[in-house]
């Protein structure tokens, strides 16, 4: 061992992060170096001091109670805590998600057409929580299959809205399946499509932010948000596919809905 | 589904025994990461409302690593919010010889360095004056008392650079730490 090595390992010798082989290796090698030897020394006695200093803070009582208070209190029937509509919201997200979502939507160079009022903003960041919610391990379907007719059926009397299934396999985008998830507090239909590697989102419910004729895309951490309203529901399609190959699926999706042969 | 009251309220009364106790914890990474204790407050409110958020897919790591990773995401999407410079940009070469008076003590005289502080003061000093990934590093292994694995998967590096980012830290205290003392009196 040379003194670059020990220089490094002798860290983790103190912080009794090496196997016992490799720790004999730096005692041989820092019994034999006394400049290695000098800074191990010093380098005990730093950690030393750094312990009796006790660098850690207590947290103020204000910040306890504070946390305390934002959690929900019963009744409350959501996965997440509908905390949006409260006076409060400001504390709850301390500049921090609504800044970063909105500067992500500038950087990313938006199709925002009008500022849009903080209930849609809500229900854009919570669609987004929901997405990232369900890439995690086990929470993506309730329902796992390609055939659209089994999964329509699955979401009677979960829902009080019939959500449209269709299966767009054939148009690049595969349904997988779907799930019961819940924004804002409301329960929500989630159909599951996957673009190549990528997981497709397309959150249906009655009422679910705020009505409007087009199609409005924007980013949110990343992942990109379509948001449309047609047949009396209100469609978010999430996923961190490019904005173009969203618009693709909702225009996809729109087709399939209204078929051109029927009245429309 | 998590359609009863009673279930909810469990679910957060499961939270609260489960997170609370590492409050001390994610604040004093917050007070190191975000520089004041305002910033800092409304980092850590954040992070548990993250985390609560998040409770139900929670398998693991360990409840404080998981913590500290989200305070960790918490903060920087801060520091990318306001245009800061991302922290982990910053340059793991040896100090230039010009970086190196961003550690001494700029203008206090000797007297009043040695009455006003404490040994204590100056360590958590000079630790809120390392660049951010060692300040991070060091704070995470000396005060949160983590693993180097748990210190990488928060870093999201590898374990070898957690050791260089460490023995970088301790370096650049120690010789912080000789300029202060060489200040105050004569060094050995």
């Amino acid at each position: 061992m040379n003194c670059a090595e020990s220089e490094i390992l002798l860290h983790a010798l103190i912080d009794g992060e090496l196997d016992a082989g490799h720790a004999r290796d730096v005692e041989t090698h820092v019994a034999a170096c006394p400049a290695c030897a000098e800074k191990l020394t010093a380098f005990r006695a730093m950690r030393e001091a750094m312990a009796e200093a006790d660098l850690k803070e207590a947290a103020p009582a204000h910040l306890r109670s504070r946390i305390e208070a934002a959690m929900p209190a019963p009744p409350a029937r959501v996965i997440a805590p509908s905390r949006f509509s409260r006076p409060s919201r400001r504390a709850f997200f301390g500049g921090f998600a609504v800044g970063t979502a909105l500067s992500a939507a500038v950087a990313a160079s938006l199709v925002l057409t009008v500022v849009r009022n903080d209930q849609e903003r809500t229900i854009a960041n919570e669609v987004v929580s929901a997405h990232i919610r369900s890439l995690q391990a086990g929470h993506l379907m309730d329902v796992e299959t390609s055939d659209q007719h089994t999964v329509k059926p699955w979401f009677n009397g979960k829902l009080d809205v019939a959500p449209p299934v269709i299966d767009l396999t054939a148009q690049g985008f595969t349904l997988l399946g779907g799930r019961l998830d819940y924004i804002d507090g409301e329960p929500v239909g989630s159909i599951v499509y996957q673009r190549r590697k990528h997981l497709i989102n397309l959150f249906v419910a009655r009422r679910l932010g705020a009505k409007h004729a087009g199609a409005r895309t924007e980013t949110i951490q990343g992942y990109n948000v379509r948001h449309w309203s047609e047949e009396g529901l209100d469609f978010w399609a999430v996923s961190d596919i490019a904005t173009d190959e969203l618009e693709e699926f909702g225009q996809k999706f729109a087709a399939a809905l209204h078929p051109p042969s029927g009245p429309s | 589904m998590p359609g009863d009251a009673n279930g909810e309220h469990d679910r957060a009364r499961r939270f609260r025994d489960a997170a609370l106790p590492y409050l001390d914890d994610v604040f004093t990474l917050a007070r190191y990461l975000m520089g004041n204790a305002a910033d800092a407050e409304d980092a850590v409110q954040e992070c548990y409302l993250r985390a609560l958020h998040h409770f139900d897919s929670y398998r693991g790591p360990a409840m404080k690593p998981w913590l500290l990773a989200i305070l960790k995401n918490v903060c920087y999407a801060e520091f990318a919010r306001r245009g800061k410079q991302a922290p982990a940009d910053y340059s793991e070469k040896e100090p230039t010889a010009e970086e190196l008076p961003l550690w001494q003590e700029p203008q206090a005289s000797p007297e009043t360095v040695l009455l006003r502080e404490r040994d204590g003061d100056t360590i958590r000093r000079l630790v809120a004056d390392l660049p951010q990934p060692f300040r991070e590093a060091i704070v995470l292994r000396e005060v949160n008392d983590l693993s180097y694995s748990e210190i990488a998967e928060i870093a999201g590096v590898p374990v070898g650079t957690v050791m260089s980012r460490l023995a970088r830290a301790r370096s650049m205290l120690r010789s912080a730490w000789n300029v202060v003392e060489g200040s105050t009196h004569e060094l050995r």
